[in-house]
């Protein structure tokens, strides 16, 4: 026994080091897999306040360029208003209807709650956004993100008044999307070559892609609605050892210069992931 | 001003201009991250004990960790040039009782030579710690080698502009031993 205690003053440095190594170790990689760790909650919203001092200079910088996204915005809405669609002939007027109410129940999948985003980064291979609205807010983690122009990301962490938001550009992140012209699915991934970019993979050579397609989400997803802006096709690059086509997609959003984003809360996402599990447990 | 009060000011500063001025820097290319921080433990003064520069590292690291949402990743990496530090100076330092009369390591105290091959080796040391980590989740065997290299020239050429641009006087205090 004595001579344990010697040991341990002997080499006193040498274990406190390989003590804090571990504990370190431990943080990262409970983090990498679950997006937990100590003091999270507690250090999200003491950093957010932090940044959000910041965010309150910095915001006058960008008004300019926020702004003109949120004209953009409100542009592309206003096109989509009922009043603007009407046929010659009154008989073949074209009503968009939008009270979604059947039988007296609402339908409503999707609530929107508008946030401002305090903290962004885009320099490294795992990029996080923090945006001032939090658990006593109504987000939620598994929520997703999208900006006036595309969709951003998804919530991963909440704490009190913030949340952290995984970026599109975080190689963890994944959403299912699909060309407009052909309805073909693919998944959506970064490379952490560039953030102006990222990757959609398994797209079948047979179906024609051009430069300058749109990508859109589909329902499939339950993090976003159908027909939401993903990007634009940059580059074709076709895989020569396999049937499928690899697409550079452009980002509609620019990720350097968001202000502004809408967290998506799905009203029926819990309905059915408790679903999906029930069935994948009966398979088993 | 007294040491303590210094380190938590330069400490404070430290993280403050990593975050909110390095990493917010346009993206150059995906090897390039400007670090600057950990200089804050090459500066750390000769008197600290080796468990207490160990802690400190980790403190900083984590501190850093908490701001960018990699919990554990710079904290492990400064752990680790913290603990290496005091055996690299050991190597390096030139004059007899260097590490006495002097408080920090600097141009000053250690010489011009040794006090730049105790930053290269360390900021290597560090770099190469935390690409190892980064990789273990993705990337490739060029991207490893690449950020090491491309980061630890970028991160030099910061440490070379800061040591000019706060030139630390260094007093020779005798009877000290």
């Amino acid at each position: 026994m004595r001579n344990v205690f010697v040991f341990i003053r002997r080499h006193f440095n040498f274990l406190f080091f390989l003590v804090l190594q571990i504990i370190a170790l431990s943080f990262l990689f409970r983090f990498n897999k679950f997006h937990e760790a100590a003091f999270l909650n507690v250090s999200t919203e003491v950093t957010g306040r932090i940044n959000e001092r910041y965010n309150n200079i910095e915001y006058y910088f960008q008004l300019k360029k926020t702004n003109e996204s949120l004209v953009q915005e409100n542009l592309r809405l206003r096109q989509l208003l009922k009043e603007n669609y009407e046929g010659p002939d009154s008989a073949r007027r074209l009503i968009y209807d939008t009270i979604k109410v059947d039988s007296g129940r609402t339908i409503l999948k999707y609530k929107i709650l508008e946030a401002k985003v305090v903290s962004n980064s885009t320099s490294g291979p795992a990029n996080y956004l923090t945006i001032h609205r939090g658990f006593d807010q109504g987000v939620r983690p598994n929520m997703g993100v999208t900006g006036p122009q595309g969709i951003v990301g998804s919530v991963i962490n909440v704490s009190k008044n913030f949340a952290t938001v995984q970026s599109m550009l975080h190689y963890q992140f994944g959403v299912v999307a699909k060309l407009k012209n052909s309805n073909e699915t693919g998944n959506i991934n970064w490379d952490g070559q560039s953030p102006q970019y990222v990757i959609m993979k398994r797209i079948s050579k047979s179906v024609k892609v051009e430069k300058g397609d749109t990508v859109l989400t589909t329902q499939i997803s339950s993090l976003f609605p159908a027909n939401l802006m993903v990007g634009t096709v940059a580059e074709i690059i076709p895989d020569n050892s396999s049937s499928f086509y690899t697409l550079r997609v452009k980002t509609a959003t620019n990720f350097s210069t968001i202000e502004y984003v809408y967290v998506l809360d799905n009203l029926q996402y819990d309905e059915q992931k408790k679903l999906e599990d029930s069935t994948r447990k009966k398979i088993q | 001003m007294s040491e303590l009060l210094k380190n938590t000011i330069r400490f404070i500063l430290f993280i403050l201009v990593q975050v909110f001025i390095l990493s917010k820097m346009p993206h150059l290319h995906r090897f390039i991250t400007p670090y600057l921080y950990f200089l804050y433990i090459l500066w750390l003064p000769f008197s600290l004990s080796r468990a207490g520069l160990t802690f400190v590292g980790f403190f900083f690291g984590l501190c850093l960790d908490y701001f960018t949402k990699t919990p554990g990743l710079h904290a492990a990496a400064c752990t680790l040039i913290a603990y290496v530090r005091p055996f690299v100076i050991g190597l390096l330092i030139s004059q007899e009782g260097a590490d006495k009369n002097y408080i920090a390591p600097s141009f000053v105290s250690m010489g011009w030579a040794p006090y730049a091959t105790y930053v290269v080796v360390l900021t290597l040391l560090h770099h190469t710690y935390l690409v190892l980590l980064e990789w273990m989740n993705f990337g490739s065997f060029i991207y490893f080698v690449g950020k090491i290299i491309a980061s630890t020239a970028v991160s030099l050429l910061l440490i070379l502009l800061t040591e000019l641009l706060f030139f630390r006087k260094q007093k020779f205090r005798t009877n000290t031993i």
